[in-house]
């Protein structure tokens, strides 16, 4: 009935079109807690205008689908539980993403930029023959959307003229939704048969009491200039008196001193904290394309050519052995 | 025994600090220089491990593109590609060629290659897209393997290490299966100079995509690209005291 009410609303008044938006998010999740990133990417949703949606696929959604029926802006939460998410592989989240889109007719798909947004989204929106648009920093209208290219070097402002709008969004472009004060409604969707092409086998995370890198609102980095892995510990002290990540450039994780999940950068993660402090680190284009949407950047590096000073706010020309140490007793007092 | 395909592309350099158009209409592309993509030259690194492991008994090298791109063909066969496909795209359809219509052909040709493995890197450093390997599985309806760190071929099946958010994790894949590379997959050989001679010898075919059945008509419009706003100069502090005392006061510690 919707749907006639729709189309004929739209012949008669195209101006009317913008009201039936209705986006689709899917929730990133590791069955027992909302990935942050999920959040940003809600607010996103909401800016394209329309009814949001939420999509909670797992081998066991009910603990996630509560924390997202608060979540304000999202309107509906779709649930799909069945053993088949397991590891949630994109071989099998992607017919269920389908049968949805063929249910409720969604005119945006969204997710985070993140591993696994970046894994799935595409895989979708090929199977809808329609082009992705990743990683968007900005919602310009229902159409029209901005990200940047070229490590971050340009900005692309881009319409797509699709007749379903697949997008990732990079988190640190949209602020988090707020996580009270929503009120979704919950409906069950049906699982469509396992594709049965691929099989999680195991996950290594890096544990970490400190904050994760992406989110984090201060954020310490180290780069070749550390000198092993040993000397991270310099970092990893200054970052516990701020409460702050410790992320790391290529060189760093190339040479083994962190593992490759701490990485900032075109390749690695994007961060956008209050405070980014690059110890020891040059500022290659590819690691400022990760970091140079901080606040305020302070550089700690003994070179006074190294290129990262021409986008530090507060550079400090000196042996990083020196100046980490005398920084954290700093921040005793 | 079976047959490998990996998407190569021709970039700026990625040593080059590019500029935008004073039209706003894209990048200076005219005279920049450009080479293959550093995680394509990842991806075939690692075809041609796997052959030489003798997984797989051809890589064919595949690149999208103007006649330029002839050159990153040639250099995928000094480091040990078997032989080349160049899918000619130029003018307007190139400017306008994206992810999407890049999987067709990848699609169509590893159907038509009865390829096994269709390697690819897990970006391009000029857009930054990240999809071409997860559409192109999704054409074939074969699985991915994106962003891996390790592979390892067991009989018809492919364990895949991958780089995710939180640190790595394992999958099996049955083959066919596509793949792409992330940074810490291998380390890319340097052709050397017998092999780049002997890679002249090596055979790049040519088509179209109208060929393989490909339409490349695109729905993307890029309305203009801007530069991104610069930051403004910042000061040097003299001591750590000064900058503690300069992060407090403006309230950021």
């Amino acid at each position: 009935m919707f749907t006639a009410i729709n189309r004929r609303s739209l012949g008669q008044l195209p101006c009317l079109a913008q009201r039936f938006q209705s986006t689709l998010v899917i929730a990133e999740h590791n069955n027992n807690q909302l990935t942050p990133i999920t959040l940003n990417a809600i607010t996103a949703a909401s800016k394209v205008g329309g009814e949001v949606t939420c999509l909670v696929a797992g081998t066991n959604c009910a603990k996630v689908a509560d924390q997202i029926s608060k979540v304000q802006g999202v309107k509906k939460i779709l649930v799909a539980q069945h053993d088949c998410y397991k590891g949630l592989l994109p071989e099998e989240l992607t017919p269920l993403i389908l049968a949805t889109q063929k249910q409720f007719n969604f005119t945006h798909i969204c997710a985070g930029a993140s591993a696994f947004g970046k894994n799935l989204l595409p895989r979708v929106s090929a199977k809808l023959d329609v082009a992705t648009l990743s990683d968007i920093t900005e919602v310009k209208s229902q159409d029209t959307f901005v990200r940047t290219i070229y490590a971050g070097n340009a900005l692309a402002t881009v319409k797509c003229n699709e007749k379903v709008k697949v997008f990732t969004v990079r988190g640190t472009s949209f602020e988090p939704a707020a996580v009270e004060g929503g009120s979704a409604a919950t409906e069950q969707v049906a699982s469509p048969s396992p594709a049965g092409m691929s099989e999680w086998l195991e996950q290594s995370l890096t544990k970490s009491d400190r904050p994760e890198l992406t989110s984090a609102k201060v954020v310490v980095s180290g780069g070749r200039g550390l000198k092993s892995g040993e000397n991270f510990k310099l970092l990893y002290d200054l970052a516990d008196k701020m409460g702050a990540a410790v992320g790391a450039s290529r060189a760093a994780v190339d040479a083994g001193y962190v593992p490759n999940d701490m990485q900032v950068g075109q390749t690695g993660k994007i961060v956008a904290p209050e405070l980014y402090i690059a110890v020891g680190i040059s500022g290659a284009i590819q690691h400022l394309a990760g970091m140079k949407d901080s606040k305020i950047i302070v550089a700690i590096n003994k070179d006074p050519e190294a290129p990262i000073f021409q986008v530090a706010d507060y550079g400090l020309v000196e042996d990083l052995f020196k100046a980490v140490p005398e920084m954290t007793a700093a921040l005793k007092k | 025994m079976s047959r490998v395909l990996v998407g190569v592309k021709r970039v700026i350099d990625y040593a080059v600090k590019i500029r935008v158009k004073p039209d706003h209409s894209g990048v200076v592309t005219d005279g920049v220089k450009h080479s293959m993509n550093p995680f394509c030259e990842i991806a075939v690194e690692e075809a041609v491990k796997l052959k030489e492991k003798k997984f797989i008994k051809e890589v064919v090298a595949v690149s999208c593109g103007p006649t330029q791109v002839t050159e990153t063909i040639r250099t995928a066969l000094a480091m040990g590609c078997d032989r080349g496909i160049h899918v000619e795209v130029s003018g307007k359809d190139y400017e306008a060629m994206g992810p999407l219509q890049i999987s067709k052909i990848f699609a169509a040709l590893a159907k038509k290659e009865e390829a096994s493995l269709v390697i690819l890197g897990k970006q391009a450093i000029d857009d930054d897209c990240n999809q071409t390997g997860q559409m192109t599985a999704a054409l074939l309806d074969w699985p991915q393997g994106t962003f891996a760190s390790e592979v390892t071929i067991d009989g018809e099946k492919v364990k895949v290490v991958r780089e995710i958010d939180g640190g790595l994790e394992t999958i099996k894949i049955s083959m066919p299966a596509v793949l792409t590379a992330d940074l810490r997959l291998n380390t890319p050989r340097y052709a050397t100079l017998p092999n780049i001679m002997k890679a002249k010898k090596k055979k790049i075919a040519n088509m179209k995509p109208a060929d393989l059945g490909v339409d490349m008509v695109s729905r993307l419009e890029v309305l203009r690209v801007d530069e991104p706003p610069t930051r403004l100069a910042g000061v040097k502090v003299e001591t750590v005291d000064d900058l503690v005392a300069k992060l407090k006061a403006n309230g950021t510690i």
